[in-house]
């Protein structure tokens, strides 16, 4: 049997049953990250020693009949930019590079009440700047459907990670697209909950109101089967939702008869590659043909969600980002004369060039004489979007689109024109500034085999209208390996 | 012919909130624990962790403003004031700037018999910063971050005080309001009250203000009174100089009775102030003001209305009374445990005063408890000790709180009730004075003073004078 190629869901059941135990599936995937990481680069931190004492426990558990969950006992790995207490927690940022947390954030403490053996902590873009993970101080991730490509960002690592088979599943975190769309280009699926659905306790902020912690996994059933764990109601996160928890798997149904989809006639206007267009419309053909009522229609404002996205992030990141200092944790320089030296070489060691590029950007639209020019009209295009949507699910169930204009580009493409790499989060910044959930996952494959995502977007708080839209499509297809693994023998 | 100025006064007062816990966290707020103990990763600016609000510091300060004659904003949010520093972990504060908790307020001071009122500009909440330690280590400082997150409120007023009586009087009222509410126990030596004084001078009749200056590191009343004249004095000198005031915050030194500039506003930092995205609005339902309004205890004003009714004691013992909520706490205590009125006022009004001032007190040290006061009280009305003693004894309650009975018993202080051992007494020094006794006879009325006082002499204190003088009287007849 080939423990890694099951679903999380799958393992979960092997291991209750007792045809593999917990400790032997960690020790298979301690064992595949060993082998394949070096190439892939996912993992920033491996802990597998306290994996086995977990994995051990978490069997104890079972055995007992402590633990039932559809999870209980499934490695798990999580985004560096998710506190685990005792786990180093760098944020891909040599600024944090020995910071490690004495508390653990509240989806991931979820998680191990629910059995799961934390493994790790996946690489990302530098404080989850970045749409390639190729702004991490760690290096790298490469994309296992092509090792040249990036795997996007910035939860690339664990996509990447997912699609390699190193892991069942993993959390990531979403502010700007930054789970869908390295779900979309590593071909796995992945979901950006509605705000306020997953508590962010815990996760290191980049843009609060904007920030998401979601899933990552081969398949949609694994997905909410997390987010039937992570969602919960959580005082210690003030923007939490009173409501969080539901029963998302319950919304596993083969049927899409009479739902309405709309797919916005702008997502499909200038920049999208031919072969991400026709998938994603063949996808919608799919879905029509299984019942759905497909129109296009105008959902307007599309052209100013980067620019508010990026005005809302960056001005919430250069506050956020303050508190990295070289006073109380994580990197100080070597060297200085005085405090405001102290502060100034430490941050301009500490992080890196992307960064000091948003907090820049930050710091200026927050800056008197520019506040109302830029963050206050920022926040009220944020409003209009948000409206925009609102309209569309007048008359729309779920709106369909692609997750992102092209797949996976070079290693070393991105960061030379950031405009550019801004400019390929058009599909998902206004997902998050709505603050509505959206799911990503695989629809078809370039001519370069590379994968394509389809997006799927829901009213707030209505993740189960789209798991049933992405469940149904799914049913169509067979979920596909990267052919790496197979040329690896794997 | 010199110029006649006026001084323009505006404050910013900053008061610590009384709230068990820290205005984002659960982590105590108590004073004077060892250094980072009373830390969390909320008020300690750990990466990933996140402010909850407090609702205590959202009650306390709708109570200040409604008792204040604020309007309260029911709808307001916290901001981001972003600067670096180290006290401030986040290197940003939680604190108001777009929408403050209270606005438009005002109060009633008198100076000298005028009424006045002092406009409150706003009140807004915030967060207080840790605090540094420079002179343990020779290259580096400590932090301690204790007091990082103790909910604050700065009340700022409006440019309304012209002198340092007014300020001292609006600063009083405004700590009585408070410490009524039990929203703070406003004390400028422990920090719990401080104020900055915002002051400029112009010439009687003009109607711009001059150029302000800040002032800082006021810790007492005497303090802002110095510094106010202090300054008002080197702006006027500025100005006749023919020089100009700048702009500028400054630190009043009040051993050398100077002050020096900090900072002059060419140096105000930007502080980036943005709504905090990790606080939602806070919605002040009328449901929820009411409820605030409805727990609101009596204040001042209120209490010195019942206490004319209810108590029939002067006017002016009352004004003392109610002058500190301490003060009247006492008072209302012991009366309800069954002592009279007149006579708590009277141990209040005198002896506890003379104390006071003695120890160099303010009412809000007083530190003995309402029983031990009713207790003795009781014991003089009973006759058990006589004024003297009882005197004495309070003397150990002001300072340590003894509980009077025991006292009394263990010292032997009890008042000497039997006749017979008094009568014996009197006899003796009845038998010991003939010259007195002959006075006492030839009608020297003073002689009678020199017997009562031997025989007290002679009882060690612990007779009743009344008695005394009864026996005495009595045994004078039969020479």
């Amino acid at each position: 049997m080939d423990i890694m190629k099951l679903t999380a869901i799958e393992l979960g059941k092997k291991i209750k049953s007792g045809e593999i135990t917990c400790v032997e599936a960690t020790k298979a995937y301690l064992e595949r990250i060993e082998v394949l990481d070096k190439e892939i680069n996912s993992f920033i931190t491996v802990d597998s020693d306290g994996a086995i004492k977990q994995a051990e426990e978490v069997q104890a558990k079972i055995d007992s009949g402590e633990l039932t969950g559809p999870l209980a006992g499934v490695p798990v790995a999580i985004k560096d930019n998710m506190c685990v207490s005792g786990m180093c927690t760098t944020c891909s940022s040599n600024i944090l590079n020995n910071f490690v947390p004495t508390y653990t954030a509240t989806a991931v403490e979820k998680l191990k009440d629910a059995g799961a053996v934390i493994i790790g902590k996946t690489n990302m873009d530098e404080f989850a700047m970045g749409s390639t993970t190729e702004t991490s101080f760690y290096g790298v991730t490469k994309n296992p459907w092509n090792l040249e490509k990036v795997p996007g960002g910035s939860s690339g690592g664990s996509a990447a990670a997912v699609a390699a088979e190193e892991i069942p599943y993993a959390l990531g975190s979403d502010t700007g697209g930054s789970i869908r769309q390295p779900a979309a280009f590593c071909g796995v699926t992945g979901i950006k909950p509605t705000y306020g659905r997953v508590s962010r306790y815990g996760l290191v902020a980049y843009g609060s109101s904007l920030d998401q912690i979601g899933p990552i996994a081969k398949d949609v059933a694994d997905c909410a089967a997390v987010l039937d764990i992570i969602c919960k109601y959580d005082d210690k996160d003030s923007t939490s939702y009173k409501d969080a928890s539901e029963d998302f798997s319950s919304a596993l149904i083969d049927d899409v008869k009479g739902m309405k989809i709309g797919i916005p006639r702008d997502y499909f206007a200038e920049g999208i590659d031919e072969e991400v267009k026709s998938s994603v419309l063949a996808a919608a053909e799919v879905l029509r043909e299984k019942g759905a009522i497909v129109e296009e229609f105008d959902l307007g404002m599309v052209e100013y969600a980067i620019p508010a996205y990026y005005i809302i992030a960056s001005a919430e990141a250069s506050s956020n980002l303050e508190r990295f200092d070289g006073v109380k944790y994580g990197y100080r320089t070597k060297e200085y004369r005085d405090l405001h030296n102290m502060y100034k070489k430490s941050r301009s060691e500490g992080f890196g060039a992307e960064v000091k590029r948003r907090i820049m950007l930050g710091s200026f639209v927050l800056s008197s004489g520019y506040y109302d020019a830029y963050y206050v009209k920022a926040l009220k295009t944020k409003a209009l979007i948000k409206k925009a949507f609102d309209d569309a699910f007048e008359k729309y169930d779920v709106i369909l689109g692609p997750c992102a204009p092209t797949t996976a580009p070079k290693l070393g493409q991105s960061l030379t024109d950031p405009i550019k790499m801004y400019l390929g989060d058009i599909y998902t910044v206004s997902v998050n500034l709505a603050g509505i959930p959206g799911i990503s996952l695989p629809c078809g494959y370039d001519k370069d085999g590379m994968p394509i995502g389809l997006q799927l977007l829901g009213q707030a708080f209505d993740e189960k209208t789209i798991i049933r839209a992405a469940y149904s499509y799914e049913c169509t297809r067979n979920y596909v390996r990267p052919a790496y693994l197979e040329e690896r023998g794997l | 012919m010199s110029k006649i100025y006026e001084t323009v006064i505006g404050l910013e007062v900053h008061v610590e909130l009384a709230t068990k816990t820290k205005i984002f966290c659960g982590c105590s707020t108590e004073f004077g624990g060892a250094p980072n103990t009373h830390t969390c990763p909320v008020c300690t600016g750990m990466p990933g962790s996140l402010p909850v609000l407090n609702k205590g510091v959202v009650e306390k300060a709708v109570a200040v403003g409604l008792a204040t004659n604020c309007t309260i904003t029911k709808n307001c949010k916290f901001d981001r004031k972003n600067y670096f520093y180290p006290d401030n972990p986040q290197n940003y504060q939680i604190s108001q700037l777009y929408y403050p908790i209270c606005r438009n307020g005002s109060v009633e001071i008198e100076v000298d018999g005028n009424k006045k009122n002092i406009r409150i500009h706003e009140i807004h909440m915030e967060e207080d910063a840790g605090k540094l330690v420079h002179d343990s280590l020779p290259d580096s400082s400590l932090i301690d971050y204790n007091r990082s997150g103790v909910p604050l409120i700065e009340i700022v007023s409006e440019p309304d005080m012209r002198s340092a009586e007014e300020v001292i009087a609006y600063l009083e009222k405004l700590r009585l309001i408070i410490q009524y509410l039990g929203a703070s126990d406003c004390k400028l030596n422990e920090g719990s009250m401080r104020a900055d004084v915002n002051l400029s001078v112009r010439e009687i009749g003009a109607e711009e203000f001059g150029t302000r200056t800040e002032m800082k590191n006021l810790n007492s009343f005497k303090a802002i009174a110095r510094a106010i004249e202090n300054e008002k004095q080197r702006q006027i000198a500025l100005i006749e100089a023919g020089e100009e005031v700048v702009q500028e915050t400054r630190r009043w030194d009040d051993t050398k009775e100077y002050s020096y500039a900090m900072r002059s506003k060419e140096d105000a930092q930007d502080y980036r102030y943005f709504p905090d995205p990790d606080l939602v609005p806070i919605i002040i339902s009328d449901e929820w003001m009411t409820e605030i309004r409805n727990r609101q205890p009596e204040l001042r004003d209120e209490k010195r209305l019942r206490y004319k009714e209810e108590y029939d004691i002067p006017e002016y013992d009352i004004d003392i009374i109610t002058n500190s909520k301490r003060m009247a706490d006492i008072f209302e205590e012991t009366i309800s445990l069954g002592a009279a009125p007149k006579k708590v006022s009277n141990w209040l009004m005198v002896e506890t005063m003379r104390l006071m001032k003695e120890h160099d007190m303010d009412p809000d040290d007083l530190k003995f408890s309402a029983s031990n006061l009713a207790k003795l009280i009781d014991l003089v009305e009973s006759k058990s000790i006589n004024g003297t003693v009882a005197k004495e004894v309070f003397e150990k309650i002001f300072t340590d709180d003894i509980e009077p009975e025991k006292y009394v018993e263990e010292n032997g202080l009890k008042t000497v009730n039997d006749e017979g051992t008094l009568r014996k007494t009197i006899e003796e020094i009845v038998a010991a004075n003939p010259k007195s006794v002959q006075d006492f006879k030839s009608g020297k009325e003073k002689a009678m003073g020199f017997l009562v006082g031997q025989t007290m002499k002679a009882m060690k204190g612990k007779a009743d004078p009344g008695e005394v003088n009864r026996i005495l009287r009595e045994e004078l007849s039969k020479q």
